[in-house]
């Protein structure tokens, strides 16, 4: 078995087979990560560069940890520290880094895009880790890898999404993702937040977050960027955590036990209180182990693509 | 020089002209015109059976990019560019460096269109409406158009403040010359790099809505109707501004506007290829705005096809999509995309393209009307309008080939241009 493309670009287009075989092969990943030595040599020899134009913490150490339990070598290349500071252009950048025989890329970059324009300029295996406001498609996989883990199957489960759905790449992977495996996606936020015409991805948009909390079986709680509130799209701080918080009444109020994940970092008692996010609920710190298993599926599976 | 142009379709809208002949040029001007104007040995002559011989096209609105960005584009390769497409003439826009807000830049202008090619296609600058194009004082108007720019506009930029606006509109009227406004409400694009709709979502890319396009048209509107001048939208590009220079037409305004061919070719979709050559601005729109500007073409609301060219080295166009400059080169594929898109499904006639092509801009400019008359400058366009054909930007004579029609099939295309008693031949 092997994916469609030698790229991981995004999860728009992405086959129901393809996500299967990801999530499955993280299963045989996630067992090994359980083993007191944790690394096998399935990458050895082969070179990864991990090209951060964008501050991440988790994201990068997480394909990192990845990497090197996969006995890849490994490169961190960051913007701060390179030569994109005096100027040099993306397409120069990897081209000097591929005459120095590396493998795959994997990429974290604020313009929505950058990694599909990477796997046209160079002839490395493409990863991407977040493109500008378009797609994280390893987050969007991790958190299905979750759900499925929690709730047994992702077909037939309602996924909202709440918060600032604009300005998020981990929503639109979600929704391409989780709508290929058949579950039912729903957004929730202000409406200066959500973007236009969503509704024609098939997502429906709650204004009330209780109704969200009522119908879905899944919050994916997305964080609020502190540098955008105070500006035109939302009020205050306050305000949002009052009218959009997800919250321990907020949970308690509804019948049924849905499960929140939320792909980090949390403003804690922002867009979700401490107490939930520390609760019993929460899968959060799940969703940080799996990552590293969905990970390692992703690098076995594009690192052994013929 | 004698110039015989044999068994060509001459079609002219002014003099109501189409029918098949000879045209006989001597010396620039139209000596005769008839049925088997015998040859002699010292003209050259050109057979034109199946082809059409039209009044000159212009292109009111092509980014020559001299002074100051000759990596790009330079006078001589984009009138090259403008002949290779058919234009005898075009006019260039301001957002040079430095700005065309200042006589001296404008005669240094026209001077180099004389000297190259032999000055055979007519460049008309259009200067800026305010300094530097900076939308705080006023471009000194008077002297620009007496070094003889045609029309002002800030191009590249609004003149967003609505007093600017309503006094450069009242100021240009004196000299009967339109402000061209380059539509956008800026304060609602900032950061944007393509339409806002489905496929912005899609795409998660940063996003410019097209009522940012509407409310400045609107505004100007009513600031040319109380200053009782002239205003031209420079491409028009959603079906809501089309309906508003409509209702301000039936309504008598001096109000024009025109559309580009991108913006009557393609829709947004064609930005998830993240192909930075589908990136401009205005942004390709949808295809309801498509729909709108083909009504707005057949019915006459919009009275001109400009191309916007808009010149940018490979380098510059071959990075992020976000990072990209705006604009695309349009000159040497107007006319296929305008027979394929308008004339072969029948949206438009071929009087009407020559119109949009040749005669309206030439009336909003108060540029002297072209004709094929006997004792007429002979300033013509001649095209084939069958002619299939691969759009290759590889073959472009413009310096720069930020196309996104490359491998195109097109119809129609520019056979050659005649102006000022010499032919150029593609």
């Amino acid at each position: 078995m092997a994916l469609a493309s030698r790229h991981l670009l995004g999860l728009e287009g992405m086959s129901k087979q393809d996500i299967q075989l990801i999530l499955d092969t993280a299963t045989s990943f996630r067992e090994i990560l359980d083993r007191p030595i944790k690394k096998v040599p399935t990458l050895q020899g082969k070179t990864i560069v991990n090209l951060f134009f964008e501050s991440s913490t988790r994201t990068r150490t997480s394909f990192e940890l990845a990497e090197r339990r996969l006995s890849a070598d490994v490169v961190n290349f960051s913007a701060e520290a390179s030569s994109v500071r005096k100027g040099e252009s993306l397409k120069d950048t990897v081209r000097n880094l591929e005459m120095m025989k590396i493998d795959m890329v994997v990429i974290r970059h604020a313009a929505a895009g950058a990694a599909h324009f990477l796997s046209r300029v160079i002839d490395a295996n493409i990863i991407n880790a977040g493109d500008g406001s378009h797609e994280h498609p390893t987050q969007a996989l991790l958190d299905m890898y979750t759900l499925r883990e929690k709730l047994g199957a992702i077909e037939g489960h309602h996924v909202c999404i709440v918060g600032d759905i604009s300005h998020s790449r981990v929503a639109l992977s979600n929704i391409y993702g989780l709508q290929t495996m058949g579950a039912r996606v729903s957004v929730c936020g202000p409406k200066t937040l959500i973007p236009r015409c969503i509704d024609q991805l098939g997502v429906q948009v709650y204004y009330n977050i209780d109704d969200a909390i009522r119908d879905a079986d899944v919050l994916n709680v997305l964080r609020i960027q502190n540098e955008r509130h105070g500006g035109t799209l939302f009020p205050t701080t306050r305000e949002y955590r009052r009218y959009f918080g997800v919250t321990r009444e907020r949970l308690e109020a509804s019948k049924k036990k849905i499960l929140i994940m939320h792909p980090g970092p949390i403003n804690r008692d922002v867009e979700l209180s401490a107490d939930v996010a520390d609760g019993e609920q929460s899968v959060i710190l799940q969703q940080v182990l799996n990552g590293v298993a969905i990970r390692m599926s992703i690098l076995y599976l594009l690192g052994t693509h013929t | 020089m004698k110039i015989l142009l044999k068994n060509g379709r001459i079609i002219d809208p002014i003099l109501n002209l189409d029918r098949v002949a000879d045209i006989f040029i001597n010396d620039g001007m139209i000596e005769k015109i008839g049925g088997q104007i015998p040859s002699s040995k010292n003209m050259e002559v050109i057979d034109l059976d199946g082809k059409i011989i039209s009044p000159g096209f212009i292109d009111m609105h092509v980014h020559l990019r001299e002074p100051g960005f000759e990596h790009k584009e330079t006078i001589e390769t984009g009138c090259s560019s403008a002949a290779a497409g058919g234009f005898t003439a075009v006019c260039c826009m301001p957002n040079t460096n430095p700005a065309i807000d200042d006589a001296s830049v404008v005669r240094q202008i026209i001077e180099q269109s004389q000297k190259v090619h032999h000055g055979i296609v007519d460049v008309y600058p259009i200067a800026a409406v305010t300094k530097d194009r900076k939308g705080k004082e006023l471009a000194p108007m008077l002297e620009l158009a007496e070094a003889g720019a045609v029309a002002f506009t800030d191009d590249g930029a609004p003149v967003a403040g609505s007093e600017m606006m309503r006094r450069a509109l009242e100021y240009a009227a004196m000299i009967g010359k339109p402000i061209i406004q380059h539509a956008e409400e800026i304060d609602m694009t900032k950061g944007g790099v393509m339409n806002e709709g489905f496929v912005s979502t899609a795409l998660g890319m940063p996003a410019m809505p097209s009522v940012a396009e509407d409310i400045m048209i609107a505004r100007d509107i009513s600031l040319a109707e109380y200053s009782n001048a002239s205003y031209h939208v420079a491409h028009i590009s959603t079906a809501h501004a089309v309906d508003l220079v409509r209702t301000a037409k039936a309504r008598k305004l001096a109000v024009t506007c025109e559309v580009t061919p991108h913006h009557f070719s393609l829709t947004d979709e064609a930005v998830r290829s993240f192909d930075t050559n589908t990136k401009m601005n205005p942004p390709l729109r949808t295809r309801d705005d498509v729909e709108a500007m083909k009504e707005g073409l057949r019915n006459g609301t919009i009275d001109v096809i400009a191309t916007d060219h808009a010149p940018h080295s490979f380098d510059e166009k071959q990075v992020e999509y976000l990072y990209a400059p705006f604009g695309i080169v349009g000159l040497e594929t107007a006319i296929g995309l305008s027979i394929k898109e308008l004339v072969v499904p029948g949206i438009i006639s071929l009087v009407q393209l020559i119109q949009k092509l040749s005669t309206n801009p030439r009336n909003i400019l108060h540029l002297p009307a072209v004709t094929i008359a006997e004792g007429e400058h002979a300033n013509l366009t001649l095209l084939d309008p069958k002619k299939e054909w691969i759009v290759d930007v590889g073959s472009f004579k413009s310096k720069s080939k930020n196309s996104p029609f490359h491998g195109w099939k097109l119809t129609g295309k520019a056979v050659g241009i005649v102006n000022h008693g010499r032919i150029i031949l593609v």
